[in-house]
């Protein structure tokens, strides 16, 4: 009997969530505007690239700073591949660019940026903790430096400029950059991209849960908790690493793909060590290795800078009459802050990792058994 | 019929640690179905030498062969793939995750899902993972361990913990079972419990070797026993004659050479 309800429950949480998730475009733009929409629709971003960082981080225990880099490399993949871009390099080639459908580049980009991960994943096999960390760090900023000054002796990159008029995505020649109209309702662009970012979302959340319950994952975690242990038990630790590395990378790769077709512009900047750290930092602060965590890391970290830029100068302006602090110097204290803070009261992460949980709730545990 | 070759043979193996000698020319051969004591003073080279075999170390000289098979320079999971497996000296679990998952780790060379089958959840791999779990469950009674399987590592007992260790090790299906220091730390009750265990395990087809400090937990269980020291060997036999070896006493008692 109490399986029935259970399931009635989960059936029940699961459509409410899908309604809820369904309207929050439209009420979000009613009550706060469109651009917090667009600042949700980057949450969503957000949320996809920090799943894929947990692959490496919260399931496999490699500790990557240089994460942001697989991002930029399937950013800048759609960015060449869908724009009018490489002209400029290659007049006779591509005299119009190279305009490839985005959802043929979409598994290249996390392809590409697989390959880019086990690149990056097979020198460091030896390395762990904050030697692993140094070196990913620096890939990443190679990366960036990379993208910076490939703008000569040709220009592939157009270098701190960036690219763009990068081609918008369109689903079943539905283009998402233009509003639409269904059943009478008019459908505003970011409102679209909203759909397919949720659309994506689901799909990173499906295959990190299949992930985490499977043989491949209980090899990760082995490997994170002990790799002697581990590499006794008969797991080839290298190429479980490896495949940490290229999974999580082709996560990050699809989301940067995504990221360029939303954005329609591309450029070095958004590629910085500090957008690493971001990422790093939602899944440290969700909780390692659980999937509810890491999203709800995602969605602070996203939207709380947001809501900060929006209050703090209007709130000093109507108390004290001028801005004493601007919000972003204020976003880093407040940052800081709350990293230590959570270091000192919840080290495992505002969601603990589910087995800690489970542990917990000995009276199911004892009724399994 | 070849009954006479053995499950493990070791030819003047030896480990150079710097200029320390850890190992020198240790041979000795190994049983199929037999219990095999490894004892020695403290830093006599017991661990190093299983360290080799489970392929942590490479041997500096010498060779071995398991199974018919000749191994030299191997990581650690090929030789655990050939049917060694181990448990550590210090408790080495998997400490963040269930007594289950420990053991269900263990039946990873054993199984074969990749990413498609985890990604896809098809009916083979969703068998293969109930197999797992089903045997993961029969291996944490077998080696007696009452608390709930999704207890965490960390929070067993000390004696649980090294009980885990075993089943995790017997879940990926080993020829030889090699055991560090089972009983280390153990109080009389939970090592007379470990004799019976290690006894039924034997009885099932699994030869095991065995390091230990307790002497009497050693004589009673084991039908041959090589003494270590400096890393030499320097006694084997049954445990009755090398008890009153004079090399070993003076090995255990302090020697009368200098």
């Amino acid at each position: 009997m109490k399986s029935f309800e259970y399931i009635l429950n989960k059936r029940l949480t699961f459509w409410l969530l899908l309604a809820v998730l369904l309207m929050l475009p439209f009420v979000t733009d009613a009550l706060l505007g469109r651009g917090w929409v667009r600042i949700v629709d980057f949450a969503m971003l957000y949320i996809m690239l920090a799943l894929g960082l947990n692959i490496v981080v919260g399931y496999a225990g490699l500790l990557d700073l240089g994460y942001i880099a697989f991002f930029a490399v399937g950013a800048y993949l759609y960015a060449l591949t869908g724009s009018p871009h490489l002209t400029l390099a290659f007049p006779a080639t591509f005299p119009e660019g190279v305009h490839l459908s985005f959802w043929i580049v979409l598994p290249l980009a996390a392809l590409v940026a697989g390959g880019f991960g086990v690149l990056l994943g097979a020198p460091t096999l030896r390395l762990r903790g904050d030697y692993l960390a140094i070196v990913t760090l620096g890939f990443g900023e190679i990366i960036r430096i990379f993208l910076n000054n490939l703008n000569a002796p040709v220009n592939l990159t157009n270098g701190p400029q960036g690219i763009s008029r990068i081609d918008p995505v369109s689903v079943a020649n539905v283009h998402l950059n233009i509003t639409q109209h269904a059943f009478g309702i008019e459908i505003p662009s970011v409102h679209l991209y909203f759909y397919l970012f949720l659309a994506f979302t689901s799909l990173v959340i499906l295959v990190s849960r299949r992930l985490e319950k499977s043989r491949i994952g209980r090899a990760w975690m082995a490997i994170r908790e002990d790799e002697i242990a581990a590499s006794a038990m008969g797991i080839n630790t290298r190429n479980l690493k490896l495949l940490a590395f290229a999974m999580g990378a082709m996560f990050g790769g699809a989301s940067g793909a995504l990221f360029a077709g939303f954005q329609g512009f591309v450029s070095p900047e958004s590629f910085s060590l500090m957008e690493s750290i971001m990422v790093l930092c939602m899944v440290v602060l969700g909780g390692m290795g659980n999937i509810a965590g890491v999203i709800l890391g995602g969605v602070l970290l996203a939207v709380l800078p947001e809501v900060l830029r929006h209050s703090v100068v209007p709130l000093q302006q109507a108390l004290l009459g001028k801005t004493v602090v601007d919000p972003e110097s204020l976003r880093m204290l407040l940052f800081g802050g709350a990293l230590i803070v959570m270091m000192l009261y919840r080290p495992a992460g505002l969601l603990p990792s589910s087995v800690r949980r489970r542990e917990l709730d000995t009276d199911e545990a004892a009724e399994k058994i | 019929m070849t009954i006479a070759i053995p499950l493990l043979k070791l030819s003047s193996i030896g480990k150079q640690f710097g200029g320390l000698s850890a190992l020198s020319g240790v041979s000795l051969h190994i049983q199929r179905g037999e219990i095999y004591g490894l004892i020695g003073p403290n830093g006599a080279g017991k661990t190093t030498l299983f360290n080799v075999i489970t392929g942590l170390y490479q041997p500096g000289a010498g060779e071995f062969t398991f199974n018919g098979n000749r191994y030299q320079a191997c990581k650690p999971h090929i030789l655990a793939r050939a049917g060694i497996a181990r448990t550590f000296q210090n408790i080495r679990l998997f400490a963040n995750l269930t007594a289950l998952e420990n053991v269900m780790i263990g039946r990873h060379m054993r199984t074969r899902a990749g990413v498609f089958g985890a990604l896809l959840r098809d009916r083979a791999t969703r068998g293969e993972e109930r197999a797992i779990t089903e045997r993961a469950r029969e291996l944490l009674r077998y080696v007696g361990i009452e608390r709930p399987a999704q207890t965490l590592a960390k929070h067993l007992s000390y004696g649980e913990q090294r009980r885990l260790e075993i089943a995790r090790a017997l879940a990926t299906d080993p020829l030889l079972l090699a055991l560090d220091e089972p009983a280390a730390g153990m109080n009389a009750t939970e090592t007379a419990s470990l004799k019976t265990l290690l006894q039924t395990i034997r009885t099932s087809g699994v030869t095991v070797l065995l390091i230990e400090h307790d002497v009497k937990l050693i004589m009673g269980l084991c039908d041959r026993v090589a003494v270590l020291d400096y890393g030499k060997k320097i006694a084997e036999g049954v445990p009755e004659e090398v008890r009153k070896d004079p090399a070993v006493i003076a090995a255990y008692l302090g020697g009368g050479d200098d």
